[in-house]
Parts: C-alpha cells; structure tokens; sequence
C-alpha cells in the first residue's frame, strides 16, 4: 500500500511540475529524465529483480522504435494502435531471445554477450534490408495532434512518458508482492534452490524478459514520436543499451526508485557538465566518467540504497 | 499385497568421467517411514538425491514417486508432486529476509502472497525461526541456516522430504534441539528420508537405515543392526576392522 500511495505522489508531482514548468530548457529536462527512467526501469525488471544482466536492451528499444515507426509510414496505422504493435513485437522479441538463451543455461556473461550479439544483428539486418529504409534512416512525417501521439508542447510528451513510468512502477511494485515477483527473486539469488522449491525457473526468466522489453519498445515508441527521425544506429546501437543499465546500476538495481532515481541523477549530471564545460568538447564526458567511477566505487548497491544505510547507522539498535 | 512405495528405485547407476559414483542401487521408501541414508565421504549419498529429485538423470535404471515414474523429470515438476530436497551445503536466498526465504517454498501451494507470508510463520515456528523472520538469511548462524533450509523445504508441504545432512555442522546442544523437530515433521504424516553422518540422529529418528559405499548398498536394516554389519564396519574403518572390534569385545 505504502508504494503505491508514494507511486500517486510522485505521478501527480511530476504532473503538476509539467504545467507549472515555462522554460523550455526544464520541460526538456524532465522529458529527457523520464524517459532515461522508463529505460532504466526496463532493464531492472530483468537485470535487477531476475539478475539476468543484459548487455543489448537496445534489440527491444529498436524493435519497438522500428515498428513504431513503420507501422504509420508503411502500414498507415493510427500512432497509438502503432503503439500497441511497438510493444507487443518487443515483447514478442523478447520472448523469443529469452528462449533461444535461457533454454540452453546461458547465464552471467554469456547471457550479456549473447544479447549484445543479438542487438548487433538487428542492427546489421536494419540497415541491409529495404523497409527500414537503410542506414538513411526513416523519418516520422509531422502531425502534431493527440490522435496522432505527437504534441506542439513539451507537457503532452511528458505526460506520456510520465504514464510509461507509472506504469513501471507499478509493475516493479507488482514483482515485490506477488509469487511471480518471489519466485524470479528467487532464481536470480540461487536458480538450484529455486528449483527444488518447485519453481520453473526458465518459465520465470521469460515472463522477466518478455515483461522487460515491452517496456523498452514503448521507450523506443517513444523516441519516434518525439525526434520524429530514426536509424539503424540510433535503433539498435550500444549507446541505448549502456544508457538503460548503467542508470539502473547508479540508482540501486532490484529496487523500486533505483531506476527512477539513477536515471534523474545521471542525466542532471551531464546536463551540468555540458553546460559547464561546453567550449572544451569531451571534457563534459570525463567530468561524467570521473563522477560514474566514484559512484560505483563508494555506492556500489546503487544511490537508493544511502538512505537506507544512514538510516540504519542512525538506530545502531535496530541490526542484526 | 501391499500398498505401493511412496518412492522406489530399481537399478538406478551414474557416472561422471567413468568414476562410477552411483552404481545399481534399488530400494523402496514406504509412506510415513522415517529412513536414513548413511555411508563413508564419497559413498554417492548426495548423488542418489540428486538422482530422485532430478537435478541429475541416471544412466541407467527407473526411479518410481507416487505410482508414476518420475525418471529424469526435472526438479520443479517432482517439487510440485511432493517430493521436496535441502541441499548439504545451505543455499540461503542471501539478500532476503527468513520469512521471504520460507515464503518462496510456501508459494508452491499458495498463490496469494499474504498467504504464503502467514504460512511461512507457521512454518517458522514449526522449526524455532519465529523470533529471526525479519531478518536477513545471510545474518543467520550456521545452525540457523540449517532450519531455513529445512523450512523452506516444509514450506512447499511434501509428502516426501529429502534431507541432506541437516545436522552437519552443529554443535551437541544444536543437534539435540534439531532432532526432536525432525521427528515432529515426521509424526505430522510427512515421509522424511535422511542422509546423516551424526549417529547419535541417525539412532535416535530412524526406523529404517541403507548404508551406502562406493556407490553401492551394502547392507539395510533397522539401526542397531547396522552398526554390527561387519561390512559397515569395513566400509567405514577400512579392511579388517570388523574382525578386531570383535576381538577387542571379546
């Protein structure tokens, strides 16, 4: 209950803050936030709750992106029957990748090189075959209107984006109070006790991943409908991959906020240094660089996990 | 003619890198019996469980649970049909706490997770943990880890438990506490086969003992029997120990 009750406050804060907000500078910045959050959330359903770290999320984000896209151009579908079409195929890749790798035992760094390879070869298959148009890319004709999941203002895209994460939430709050949600804890922290307690451990990392990239092809989904413009590089690069677990990893991977807070830190960190240092180009990408490194050294269980730790240094009492 | 078996393995034999580890093993289990499997470091106990529960197919022979054969079906399905193992060396879910850990057991029956909470303190209880339900197993002590294992194992309601070596590892006082609850799981109708290197358990809980060496069974009985077995006393001593434990009785 007491999740869900922060999960509303949270939703009606960001909410209010979008109409509130006038400069276009922050409404670009919570938009951005929100949606390195929805990626950072799709990784952790997988990598935080059922330990399976992937290394090419940006298969899910591109599929989804891909279909988004295509399903207007070539198909002439409306944006948010599209929508749907984005998610599912995600999913349906997702499943279908989860098969292929979780039916013969890949784990640890197996599994991630496995995921990388697969996002790698969507990548090459996007830009050979002719319906994606190449490595030209696809662009997204402009029609901003409701119907159309396109907006004139920041604040309708926020509030999409907004919904996305919501529903993130929910669903990570869903895997901490449901037997689904104990049963893939349990096969990330030991995959034989698990089994002898009669869990099917393969039917539960396909749920996991097919769950995960859903919510990475609305991220993708998203995109289209924001920067109107996609293609093979921006779809299935390592770039989107990176981005999804190390805001997870930053902000506390098998946690509700991690994702949420990781993604909001990290990106205000890099706003920060490219306005800081913008006449010095890379130098705003060491400054991150250092920043990434000292978080992962000295909070390694993730920015959400300093609360809990002061918390617990305050009432001495209360371990063990 | 009698009833069924709860569990029987016919012939049952494994390999690893031609090490014969499990070679030709048949016996039966009847329902509501409390049983031991005992035998020297390296005899092929923990693989025997590893074959019945199915974390391992056997090359050879049938293992049969509850009038199916079950041979090489895989750990989660026999779970589900009540046969449920613990592991020697303890396979806590760290990062949870011990109600958490019990819940994971208790889910396989109980969809609803306030339910499967509440049926893990029960379990708890059943077995001393109720004062450590909120704490993180990876606080737990040896002893402590010990009873998670088996509650978590109670918790999915077998009608057969595995144990493997629930004892090993505790101290006299901790033994003599665990013992009396692995009786009570046993009256509770629950048919409990045991690997167990501490006699003293293995004298006081079981009705029926196999004494298994280098992958084969030497000799069955009731546990005072055993423990005269001059071939027990070989396997365990080494070659001709029989003959001068009877020459010092005499």
């Amino acid at each position: 209950m007491r999740d869900l009750v922060t999960i509303a406050a949270f939703a009606i804060a960001v909410a209010v803050l979008s109409s509130v907000l006038r400069s276009g500078v922050w409404t670009t910045f919570l938009m951005m936030a929100l949606y390195a959050a929805l990626l950072a959330q799709a990784w952790n359903l997988l990598g935080g709750y059922g330990g399976q770290f992937s290394f090419g999320h940006a298969l899910f984000f591109g599929t989804g992106a891909y279909v988004q896209v295509l399903a207007q151009t070539q198909a002439g579908l409306n944006a948010w029957i599209a929508l749907a079409c984005a998610v599912a195929s995600a999913a349906v890749v997702g499943t279908g990748v989860g098969a292929l790798s979780f039916r013969y035992g890949l784990r640890g760094s197996y599994f991630a090189l496995v995921t990388l390879a697969f996002a790698e070869v969507f990548r090459i298959l996007a830009v050979t075959v002719g319906f994606t148009g190449g490595g030209v890319g696809v662009m997204l004709p402009l029609r901003e209107s409701a119907a159309n999941l396109q907006f004139a203002s920041r604040q309708g895209a926020i509030l999409v984006v907004l919904g996305f994460v919501v529903a993130g939430l929910l669903v990570t709050a869903w895997l901490r109070r449901s037997r689904f949600g104990a049963w893939l804890q349990a096969v990330r922290d030991n995959e034989d006790a698990a089994r002898a307690l009669g869990v099917d451990p393969l039917r539960v990392k396909l749920g996991a991943i097919t769950l995960s990239a859903g919510f990475m092809g609305a991220g993708g989904a998203f995109y289209v409908q924001v920067f109107q413009y996609l293609d093979p590089n921006i779809a299935f690069g390592p770039a989107t991959s990176v981005e999804s677990l190390v805001a997870a990893i930053v902000g506390g991977i098998g946690t509700l906020w991690g994702p949420v807070l990781g993604a909001l830190v990290l990106h205000a960190l890099a706003e920060f240094t490219r306005n800081l240092f913008g006449d010095a180009p890379g130098l705003n990408m060491v400054i991150y660089g250092v920043v990434l490194i000292l978080i992962v050294l000295f909070v390694p269980r993730g920015l959400s996990g300093v609360g809990r730790d002061v918390r617990a240094a305050w009432r001495p009492g209360r371990a063990g | 003619m009698p009833a069924e078996p709860l569990l029987g393995l016919e012939d049952v034999a494994i390999a690893f890198d031609g090490l014969q580890a499990v070679q030709g093993v048949s016996f039966d289990v009847a329902e509501g019996r409390l049983c031991a499997l005992i035998g020297p470091n390296g005899a092929g106990k923990t693989t025997l469980f590893a074959l019945m529960s199915g974390f391992l197919v056997p090359e050879r022979g049938r293992i049969r649970f509850a009038g199916h054969d079950i041979t090489g079906r895989a750990p989660h399905l026999n779970a589900r049909a009540g046969m449920t193992r613990t592991f020697q060396i303890v396979q806590p879910f760290a990062a949870q706490t011990v109600r958490e850990n019990i819940a994971v057991g208790a889910h396989l029956r109980e969809p609803r997770r306030a339910a499967a909470l509440a049926a893990a303190e029960g379990v708890a209880a059943q077995v001393g943990l109720a004062a450590q339900l909120d704490k993180p197993a990876a606080d737990l002590t040896v002893a402590g880890r010990k009873r998670l294992e088996l509650a978590r194992a109670l918790a999915t309601k077998p009608r057969l438990l595995l144990l493997d070596e629930v004892l090993a590892g505790l101290n006299p006082q901790e033994i003599a506490d665990m013992i009396p609850v692995v009786r009570a799981i046993a009256s509770g109708g629950v048919t409990v086969l045991m690997i167990e290197h501490v006699m003293q358990a293995v004298m006081s809980l079981a009705e029926h003992v196999w004494v298994l060496a280098q992958g084969r069974l030497i000799a069955a009985g009731a546990p005072a029997s055993i423990t005269r077995d001059a071939r027990v006393i070989e396997a365990y001593l080494g070659h001709g120990a029989a003959a001068r434990l009877q020459g010092i009785a005499a």
